[in-house]
Order: structure tokens, then C-alpha cells, then sequence
């Protein structure tokens, strides 16, 4: 590595000098606009540590003139969010979950404000379309355990199914037929078949007709003669097409034998109460949201729906 | 003037010994300045409320969930933005994986932020997402799972483990190391006398997790540690927000 800085020949431009067998190195300067855009990041990067937190002392860094940080950020855009939806959210507050129907902005706004905490809450199980699946019912038919009116479902969402320690969570308790000895391996039996005729998938036969007798005795109390369900105690409708486990001959055996006990949480302990009241109203809105009952409406009426 | 500096630089860059010497040195400044004032600024000590070591079971749970390389896809840092508070809860605070070693931070997102997962989701749904995700979150592209709920949990010895980590700083007692591995049997166990668990570890949740009361599974550990996730401090108590506002500099 010489030291002999000398003019390159075809460029006119001086070497830096070193050499290393035969390769030589130009002294090109470097382009204006880089060398420009290196000072000025230097002057951008003292005010920076100026205006924003940067020098770390004993106990914290530097604060910076503008007091800028980034909790105090997050806290200062929350509160404008806030802000902006208070009066909305006040008015919804102030309205019976019955009666947000009756204002089209407020019912828009709730509709659209349980949308979105819907997919935060809700999609995990009931699925991003609302459809569903096998144990978690699809909020999109006419098919409801406990009812499908808004003050119905604003009551299902507030405490849950199955919800411990919440007094007035939905509560039903189907017997385990099998498992607990009231019906034999072979009644269980009948009784699939019994349902699955009543629900259209097998033509009658002489197990279905025992199973006939034997849903009389066991099953109807809850579920109704015919299979059309009972919503005060939530016992699901069997005489059609739609199925919240399966209605294959393994699932429902499954289900008669050992009972199925799903569970919802209770979001009126998690969620403040105007996002359970926008989410009855998303899930009001779906498609299989159904019209309050009529204050005399017969049990039998409401249940048939 | 420049000249002569430069002739000077010259010398060191031509002085193998010189030249690591410096270096070392340049690097040591840097590290001090970037690494040192880490240990005592009071953001990165900053003291909560109900911080505790995990228990054996969630301690199993989380050795799991580093063996299937979870991590490679969940973050367990929820940063404070508003697009992410209200999506996975209020932002993590340093103190809440002082007792991770390591910390499961990460930083890729393919699946979901699980810093707050816990108390989100029931035992029953965590179980069936793990055998098939699809069969709860028909878009997700996680791997199924379905192994850990076959598979005996056999974590090996833990009351070596927990001992390991008390030498590295979690404030472990001599019970809780002494009685690791009946805690691990016992929290998940429903038959079990569980108060004394309780009374060491508070807040711990004792519980069948896999929908499988007689045995202990895999996946007893891995649903025991997710519902753990984010609920030992309780963030939105007002104490705790009184001492968030009060913080500067962050």
C-alpha cells in the first residue's frame, strides 16, 4: 500500500493514493445532494432530541420541550375518539334497547358500532359471518334457543348461558338420558329415530314409532309434541332442517346420551352497556332478528315462530 | 490541518493491535450509553400490582408453547396504539414479563397479539380451536393441534426447573420449588385440595383445562398458560391508572 497520490490519466481525477495490485481507487467527491442530506440529517437529529424524549438521565430520559409521549399520545387519541362518539353513544345509552329500532340514526349507529364489536367479541366463536358452528348456533336463521326479539337477545348477550355466578344467565339443563340410566342404549335409539323422522330426514319405521311414545314421556315437556322447541327454557326447536350440534344419527346419539351444555360468557360484565345494546342491535339486524312479541302472545305462538 | 488527521488515521488503520483496542473501546461507550441506563430509568422498572411467578402447570403450559414455536407467529406485546388497545386490551407494561425467561414479546404477527388472551375465550373453546382452528375460525391457517390433548404431560422435573428460574431472579419460596411437582398435578386436578395453591399463587385458576378430568394433558398446561396471559395485573384499577398518567418520557 504506497502512499503516491497521482492524476488518473483518462479520468483527470486524483487516486486516494493506495494500490493493490494494479487496482486503484478514484478521489471522486461526493454528489452534492448526499452530502447535503447527511448535514441536514445531523441538524434534524439535534432538534429531534431537543423536541422529543432522548437522553436517558438517572431516573427517566430527557423530557423533551414538547412533552411529547407515547402513553400520552394513545391517551389524548382515545380521549378524541371518545369525544366524538360521546353524544352518539349518550343518546343510545339513554334509549330502551326496545326502541332503537324506532330511530333510524340511532339504530344505524348501534348496528354499525356492534359490527365492529362483534368481530372483536364474538367471531371466535359465532363465526365472522355470524354463521356459526357446530356448538355455537348461526345468529343469521330464524331459529332461536331463547328468542330472537332485541330485548330478548340484549338479554341473552347482558348474562350469558351457562354463565356462573350470574343469577339471571340462560339456564337450561337437558338430562343426560344415557349416561344417567333413564333411557337404555336401545330407547335412545328410538328416540334418534323418532326425531329424525320429525325433522324429515328418515321415513317413519317401528323404531320411531316406540321413539314416538318414549319422546312423549321424556321429551316433550321441553321440546314440545311435536319438536317445535320451548324458548322459555331454551330448548331448541327439532322438527327442522337446522342443528346446533348435528342431526345425524352419531351426533344426536351423542346428544341424548350425555346432554350438551354449551356456554356463553356474559358480556354485561366485560362490555360497558351501550356495546351490548349495539350488539343486540348488529345481531338483531342479521336476518333473523324477529319483531318484539305482542305483550298477550300465548307461550305456544311464540314458540311456534 | 484535516491533512494530518488523516495521515494520523492512517496508523492506526495499518496497526492490527492499536486498531482492536480503539474499536473495543468505541464499542463500549456505545453499549454503555444504549444498554446501562436501561437498569435503573424507571421506565423499564416500573413496579405493578399482582405480579407473580407463573405456577408449574402455566410454567409447563408456556414450555409448550416455546416447543411448538408459537411465537413464530402470536406476539405477546400489545403496543400503545389506539388500533391496538382496542383490539387486544390495554397496552403491556414492561412488568408484566419481568418473569418470562425470555420474554415471548416477538415480533412477527401472523395470528393474533395473546398478551391479554386470557379470561377471553372458555377452556371449551380454547381445546376445540387448538384440535381445529378452522372449526372455529374457518379463514385461520394455524397448524391443528390435536396431539397435545392425546399426550401425557411430562414436563420432567419441576422443582428442578423452578429452581432454575429463582436462580435467574423469579421470586419463587422454598415451598413453591419443594412442592413444584404436586402443584403441577394438583391445579389441574378437580378433586384436588387446591387453597394452599391458591394462597401461593394468587388469583392462579385450578381447573380440568382440556375437558379431561382424568388425565393431564399437554393440553392442560398449554390452556392453564393462555388463560394466564394478561390477567395478573389488573391494568384498569384505578390505582394503576392513577401511576400511568403520571408517567413522562415514554
Amino acid at each position: 500500500m504506497a502512499n503516491d497520490k497521482r492524476i488518473d490519466e483518462a479520468t483527470g481525477v486524483e487516486t486516494v493514493g493506495h494500490e493493490w495490485d494494479g487496482i486503484e481507487e478514484l478521489n471522486n467527491p461526493l454528489p452534492r445532494w448526499w452530502l447535503w442530506t447527511f448535514y441536514a440529517s445531523i441538524v434534524f437529529a439535534i432538534g429531534y432530541c431537543v423536541v422529543y424524549p432522548a437522553i436517558p438521565g438517572l431516573h427517566s430520559a430527557t423530557a423533551g420541550t414538547s412533552g411529547w409521549s407515547s402513553r400520552g399520545a394513545l391517551a389524548h387519541e382515545m380521549k378524541e375518539a371518545d369525544a366524538e362518539r360521546a353524544g352518539i353513544r349518550a343518546e343510545i345509552a339513554a334509549t330502551p334497547v326496545e326502541q332503537l329500532a324506532s330511530n333510524e340514526k340511532l339504530l344505524r349507529a348501534s348496528i354499525e358500532g356492534g359490527r365492529a364489536a362483534f368481530k372483536v367479541n364474538c367471531v371466535q366463536c359465532h363465526g365472522a359471518g355470524a354463521a356459526g358452528a357446530k356448538g355455537y348456533p348461526n345468529l343469521n336463521d330464524d331459529d332461536w334457543l331463547w328468542g330472537g326479539d332485541i330485548a330478548t337477545i340484549h338479554q341473552t348477550l347482558q348474562h350469558g348461558v351457562r354463565q356462573p355466578g350470574d343469577d339471571a344467565t340462560r339456564m337450561s339443563q337437558m338430562p343426560a338420558f344415557g349416561r344417567d340410566g333413564i333411557l337404555t342404549p336401545a330407547q335412545v335409539q328410538d328416540v334418534v329415530s323418532h326425531v329424525r323422522v320429525i325433522s324429515g330426514q328418515e321415513k317413519p319405521s317401528g323404531s320411531s314409532q316406540r321413539g314416538a311414545a318414549i319422546f312423549a314421556a321424556n321429551c316433550a315437556v321441553c321440546h314440545g309434541g311435536g319438536g317445535e322447541g320451548g324458548r322459555n327454557v331454551g330448548a331448541p326447536r327439532l322438527n327442522d332442517a337446522i342443528w346446533l350440534y348435528g342431526g345425524d344419527r352419531a351426533t344426536l346419539t351423542e346428544t341424548v346420551t350425555n346432554a350438551r351444555y354449551g356456554v356463553m360468557p356474559a358480556w354485561g360484565s366485560r362490555l360497558d352497556p351501550v356495546t351490548v345494546k349495539m350488539l343486540a342491535a348488529y345481531v338483531h339486524s342479521l336476518g333473523g332478528g324477529e319483531a318484539a312479541p305482542a305483550p298477550a302472545a300465548a307461550p305456544a305462538q311464540a314458540a311456534a315462530k | 490541518m484535516a491533512f494530518s488527521i488523516m495521515e494520523r488515521h492512517k496508523k492506526l488503520e495499518r496497526n492490527i493491535t492499536l486498531l482492536g483496542v480503539l474499536a473495543f473501546a468505541a464499542v463500549t461507550v456505545g453499549g454503555i450509553v444504549e444498554i446501562a441506563p436501561l437498569f435503573w430509568i424507571d421506565n423499564t422498572i416500573e413496579k405493578v400490582q399482582g405480579m407473580r411467578p407463573y405456577t408449574p402447570l402455566e410454567q409447563a403450559g408456556r414450555d409448550i408453547y416455546i416447543r411448538e414455536g408459537c411465537y413464530l407467529c402470536h406476539s405477546q406485546m400489545i403496543r400503545p396504539f389506539r388500533d391496538e388497545v382496542e383490539r387486544y386490551g390495554h397496552y403491556s407494561l414492561a412488568a408484566e414479563s419481568m418473569y418470562d425467561h425470555p420474554f415471548q414479546w416477538g415480533s412477527k404477527r401472523t395470528g393474533p397479539d395473546l398478551a391479554r388472551v386470557g379470561g377471553k375465550y372458555s377452556d371449551e373453546w380454547h381445546v376445540q380451536h387448538l384440535k381445529d382452528p378452522r372449526s372455529v375460525v374457518p379463514e385461520s391457517i394455524m397448524p391443528t393441534y390435536q396431539f397435545l390433548a392425546e399426550k401425557e404431560l411430562n414436563p420432567g422435573d419441576m422443582t428442578a426447573e423452578l429452581q432454575t428460574l429463582y436462580q435467574v431472579g423469579v421470586p419463587y419460596s422454598k415451598t413453591d420449588i419443594a412442592k413444584a411437582n404436586d402443584d403441577l398435578k394438583a391445579q389441574a386436578d378437580p378433586e384436588a385440595d387446591t387453597a394452599d395453591l391458591r394462597k401461593r399463587y394468587p388469583k392462579a385458576q385450578a381447573r380440568d383445562f382440556d375437558g379431561d378430568p382424568k388425565r393431564l394433558t399437554e393440553m392442560d398446561a398449554l390452556v392453564a398458560y393462555l388463560q394466564v396471559l394478561g390477567t395478573m395485573v389488573d391494568v384498569n384499577a384505578p390505582a394503576a391508572q392513577e401511576d400511568l398518567a403520571k408517567e413522562k418520557g415514554r
